[in-house]
């Protein structure tokens, strides 16, 4: 069973106190946007086989929205962190590297 | 290939089984073929076989990383219906369960169709508005199914508990020429007509890229070696993403884990397809008497094949709730498989950015049902160049125009 820490309220949360909001750092695009700009917001997404960032809600606990980087093959968690961010912070990122070197997710590596 | 008939079981039978043949050949890949298939899964091996018999084009190579039939064909809950409300789904998926009735004739492999009928349970207000709509919708499609009340439920299904605590049962959209089918046999059916036509099944063989020039495809790298190819297709289910990944272009999906059980064998106590949607939960009865039963998928992406527990657990509490039988029953084994599931739960049928290379996938949770309509409509994409009338509106461009098959909001979860 997956479990994350909330990174606001610290609970170690089990995946039925959790609820997936889909792939994180999306960019988001509004009114007099391209066509093409609202496919790739809406609708394109990594899908990797690998190392993964994802948007979570604590919804049966704090009710906030937070990230977590993890991975699709082994479902280890690399750490979860604040949803308030437009990257990863440094020392996850460094974690990933130590297990996966040469890994790249969007614009990340 | 020798044909299977009675005689010829009598034939073997006489001689201690000596002389049965290899249903498949296991070649070497050759150097170039006209197609290669990526996937030897039930969508790739019926694409492979329509693609040599409705076209002649018989040079072809199926390559699978694993062994064939042993990715979400193996591991579905087998069932087959065609009660959708989008025009286009209806079509394909129709097309798919009436190429099912003829199929053990058509491959000479015996396929246990068994057109047993499904019952889409209403247990809400509104899922009775629903399968209304649907019932009507079918009418105009020419797909036959029909809404009916609380007492034909009962009358078809005698286990079932109608006035259930929670969710009583309100009536059924009913369709009677859906069923289930033997899953393995499929595949190997496909698997062994495609061979005794001439083509290539390569197993253990894992695509590591594909090769291209000037935005075409030139061939792909696999563990067994490059092989060149005029034409590719990919057909992949759950490892789309990583594919296409490959091949430089992304996909409007996402992979998450679906699983599946089956109890103890028990006597026979269910010939209909029941499934109930809202309180999200379907089962059938296999031939060997185990209750088969299928439930959601995880809000996750996951490659694993491996799913989480409690949707196990919502599962078989939503069946106990339906089937008081049921709590009683001893599960035997679990499973998962890696689905794609794209944003308006209507797959993928057509081209890619690079010219020669055409996808079929994004079949979510419902792919068995649709593998000889997806097979046909894949085979004729692929040899025509151009989408045909089964698949047209099952291009990705789709997702720009807005031109969505909104399965996901018709079907409710269960699709």
């Amino acid at each position: 069973m997956l479990t994350l820490q909330c990174p606001y309220c610290g609970v170690h949360a089990e995946e039925t106190e959790l609820h997936a909001e889909g792939e994180a750092h999306l960019k988001r695009f509004g009114p007099g946007s391209s066509d093409d700009e609202f496919e790739t917001y809406l609708f394109m997404r990594e899908n990797p086989k690998g190392v993964h960032f994802e948007r979570w809600r604590h919804a049966s606990g704090c009710g906030k929205f937070f990230h977590a980087a993890r991975s699709t093959t082994t479902l280890e968690v690399f750490g979860t962190y604040s949803a308030q961010t437009l990257e990863p912070p440094q020392d996850i990122k460094d974690k990933i590297s130590a297990k996966y070197p040469g890994w790249s997710w969007r614009d990340f590596s | 290939m020798r044909r299977y008939s009675a005689f010829a079981i009598a034939r073997e039978a006489a001689r201690y089984h000596t002389g049965w043949e290899r249903a498949w050949r296991s070649p070497q890949p050759k150097k170039k073929y006209d197609v290669i298939i990526v996937g030897a899964g039930g969508h790739g091996l019926a694409t492979a076989f329509y693609l040599g018999k409705n076209f002649g084009i018989t040079n072809v190579a199926i390559i699978e990383k694993g062994w064939l039939g042993g990715g979400n064909t193996g591991r579905n809950t087998t069932i087959i219906r065609s009660n959708y409300l989008q025009d286009p789904s209806a079509a394909i998926y129709e097309k798919a369960r009436s190429l099912y009735e003829t199929m053990s004739q058509d491959l000479n492999y015996n396929v246990m169709f068994s057109p047993r009928g499904v019952i889409m349970l209403a247990q809400t207000q509104s899922e009775i508005r629903g399968y209304e709509r649907t019932a009507h919708a079918n009418a105009l499609q020419g797909v036959k199914t029909e809404f009916i009340g609380p007492e034909r439920v009962k009358e078809l299904v005698p286990i079932i508990n109608i006035d259930g605590p929670r969710y009583p049962v309100l009536g059924g959209l009913w369709q009677e020429r859906g069923g289930t089918g033997r899953h393995d046999a499929v595949a190997w059916g496909y698997a062994r007509a495609c061979s005794d036509m001439g083509m290539d099944i390569i197993q253990k063989c894992e695509v590591t890229g594909v090769r291209q020039a000037d935005g075409k495809v030139t061939g792909v790298d696999t563990t067994k070696g490059p092989i060149d190819c005029d034409k590719l297709g990919l057909v992949v289910a759950g490892n789309s993403g990583d594919l296409a990944n490959m091949a430089g272009f992304r996909l409007p999906m996402e992979s998450v884990a679906l699983q599946a059980l089956v109890s103890e064998p028990i006597k026979p106590c269910m010939d209909v397809v029941v499934m109930a949607n809202t309180v999200h939960g379907y089962m059938s009865q296999s031939d060997k008497g185990e209750m088969v039963i299928g439930g959601g998928t995880d809000g996750f992406n996951n490659y694993t094949q491996r799913g989480s527990f409690h949707h196990i657990e919502e599962t078989v509490r939503a069946l106990c709730e339906t089937f008081p039988i049921v709590s009683r029953l001893k599960m035997l084994r679990q499973w998962g498989g890696i689905v794609d599931v794209t944003g308006d739960r209507s797959p993928v049928i057509g081209k890619t950015p690079l010219g020669n290379c055409f996808i079929n996938a994004g079949w979510g949770t419902g792919g068995f049902k649709a593998i000889p309509g997806g097979g046909w409509a894949t085979a004729e994409l692929i040899a025509k160049g151009e989408p045909g009338p089964l698949s047209a509106e099952f291009g990705m461009d789709r997702f720009i125009e807005g031109r969505f098959i909104d399965e996901s909001v018709a079907a409710g979860v269960a699709h």
